[in-house]
């Protein structure tokens, strides 16, 4: 290496600076200013007066529902969403023909091309009076309800993010070493204790990682309780909305997304440890 | 008779159109240590891949201590392996990696049992102590170690070794061969190795087959196949040697390098040579406790002639270009089937 390193050093610094600014002024500068508004009062027309007060933290009982709802409904819906990626992803990862692979894995993503809004409409339709509960009640099964219960926000929630699920595990499975299965048969473990012992354990980074990406859009989302919630199972995002656009207590949402933000941030963290923690293998960890 | 440990009936696997192992009848004795010599794509490999229970014969059967196993999987055979990179489980210790196999059996030995059989396994490979490590931290040879313990806990019936030394460094395959053969005549438990590397099988085996094609081609002692070989295959897989034109067409003349004597002129050649060859040296290596000459005859053309250290005081040493004679006993040369 004879290269300058001045010179160097002015070429990382060139390639960095779009992030950089991208982050400062894009994510670090307004977080900074929903700071500091979440201290302030609302103005008497609505909007934001400065004041220094931590009123609106010690009011954030008053939006309890939002919390509870997002913070037992979005880990659960992950929760599935992993169960449902896993199988798809092994099959795609052990089971089908090399060739068929990209394939089948752009056919997973395939969801993704088309409005999120416009297949959420189509799980209205489906999970609404006219759909799946008018075939139950013609099989004898009648009075099911589902559009507008949580049961509707955790179908649209597993069918939503699958895509976003499934590459990750598919990835570490790909990675697994096939030996190591024969390594655990050799030694006596059953296929299913194969599975258990050895399988579902390496590919946990992945599982991880899809996971934390569901669950980060998870817990900001407010279109999905929107529309298959129908306002009755509302999240955070709804409280935000509400409280910016309709009481336009910003103060009040400010706080509100700064609790928001902790909490996903507390909540990686422990996830994170817990994962790499068990398995072990940190290198592979957020690949 | 005592039944053979592992034993192949008529054992013939095919993939396709491309027949691995034909007509197989391998047998492996109790308490032997037993190598499978021969090139990549012998179906040596698949030969231990079938005892293994990965793979199943496409005819014949698969017989271990007498039982019939062909088709029975590998979760439920009395053999254990000990993989070419080891495959250790990364997420796993040490102790967990060597305990895995007594994890599986019902009922469960108790935690006590457990961690003093890996304990003892650990110390018969010289590993004490690294019960908490992760297979990541360990060296290659240290990997290797755990790999031999994780398969030996479980007292195996034969425990196969597929080129278990190929992916260590020299001096540390010389250390581990003496080890493995210490280990097998401590534990007693029957060993059958795979590898391409003739040294290796010869060093450490009580018995070798040569394979060719999906074939064995000649069994015996080490010592039987490097002194009597059945073709000129098995002479030149095993050792080096010289090859000749034979009395027939389907025959060769093979003659060990090291059988060769070599003298500056037929006068001080030793007595009770068959034939005197006068020769031009056409290149020398020097390999430390012997040295190896190239030489040419008009009649014989290029062959090799070894010499040790401890004879050069008699016979002298050569020159690139320098004129010699050489010459064997009758004994040397042996005629071997051309194949």
């Amino acid at each position: 290496m004879t290269a300058a390193p001045a010179r160097s050093r002015a070429v990382t610094a060139l390639l960095v600076a779009p992030a950089a600014v991208f982050f400062v002024f894009l994510l670090i500068v307004p977080l900074m200013v929903v700071v500091v508004f979440s201290f302030g009062e609302r103005a008497p027309a609505g909007g934001y007066s400065p004041a220094f007060t931590f009123d609106n933290y010690l009011n954030l009982a008053a939006r309890g529902k939002a919390f509870v709802n997002t913070l037992t409904l979005a880990p659960l819906a992950t929760l599935l969403t992993a169960i449902f990626a896993f199988p798809m992803a092994y099959f795609l990862a052990v089971k089908v023909d090399p060739k068929w692979r990209v394939m089948l894995l752009v056919l997973v993503m395939a969801p993704f091309w088309t409005s999120q809004l416009l297949r959420y409409y189509a799980w209205i339709m489906l999970l609404g009076g006219k759909g799946i509960p008018a075939w139950l009640a013609y099989i004898g099964i009648a009075d099911v309800r589902i559009i507008n219960t949580p049961w509707a926000v955790l179908i649209g929630a597993v069918y939503g993010f699958l895509p976003l699920m499934v590459p990750p595990i598919y990835v570490s499975l790909e990675k697994l070493d096939k030996r190591l299965l024969e390594a655990s048969a050799d030694l006596g473990a059953t296929p299913i204790r194969t599975f258990f012992q050895v399988t579902l354990p390496l590919a946990l980074p992945g599982v991880a990682t899809g996971s934390m990406l569901v669950f980060i859009l998870l817990m900001g989302d407010y279109i999905l309780p929107q529309y298959l919630g129908g306002g009755k199972v509302f999240f955070i995002g709804n409280a935000l909305v509400d409280l910016f656009l309709q009481s336009r207590n910003w103060p009040f949402g400010a706080a509100v997304s700064v609790a928001l933000v902790a909490i996903m941030f507390v909540t990686i963290f422990f996830y994170m440890r817990f994962v790499l923690g068990k398995t072990g293998t940190r290198r592979a960890a957020l690949v | 008779m005592e039944h053979p440990v592992i034993e192949f009936r008529n054992v013939t696997k095919r993939f396709g159109e491309v027949a691995a192992v034909v007509e197989n009848n391998l047998a492996v004795k109790a308490g032997e240590f037993l190598s499978i010599l021969g090139p990549s794509g012998c179906g040596k490999t698949t030969s231990l891949r079938m005892m293994a229970g990965f793979e199943q014969p496409s005819e014949g059967e698969v017989f271990i201590r007498g039982e019939n196993m062909t088709g029975v999987p590998a979760y439920k055979r009395p053999v254990n392996m000990v993989f070419q990179h080891y495959a250790l489980f990364p997420h796993l210790s040490v102790s967990d990696n060597v305990s895995y196999g007594l994890r599986q059996r019902s009922p469960k030995p108790s935690l006590a049992e457990l961690a003093r059989e890996v304990t003892e396994a650990l110390a018969m490979v010289r590993l004490d102590g690294y019960e908490s490590r992760r297979s990541y931290e360990l060296s290659g040879g240290q990997q290797q170690r755990v790999a031999l313990a994780r398969a030996l806990i479980n007292r195996p019936a034969v425990l196969l070794l597929d080129e278990p030394l190929a992916a260590l460094d020299r001096k540390l395959r010389r250390e581990m061969q003496i080890e493995l053969q210490n280990l097998q005549r401590d534990v007693g438990i029957t060993f059958l190795l795979v590898t391409h590397d003739q040294e290796e099988a010869l060093s450490m085996s009580d018995r070798v087959c040569v394979m060719r094609e999906g074939r064995i081609v000649q069994s015996g002692s080490p010592r039987e196949l490097y002194d009597k070989p059945v073709s000129r295959y098995v002479a030149d897989f095993v050792g080096k040697s010289n090859f000749f034109a034979g009395p027939t067409k389907d025959t060769v003349i093979s003659v060990r390098p090291e059988l060769v004597e070599i003298a500056a002129n037929e006068a001080v050649l030793p007595e009770g040579l068959s034939a005197h060859y006068s020769v031009k040296v056409l290149n020398r290596i020097f390999l430390g406790e012997n040295t190896e000459y190239r030489v040419a005859n008009d009649t014989l053309g290029e062959f090799m002639v070894l010499t040790p250290r401890k004879s050069e005081r008699s016979s002298g040493t050569f020159e690139i270009g320098d004129t010699a004679s050489t010459g064997w006993r009758p004994e040397a040369a042996l005629v071997l089937a051309a194949t």
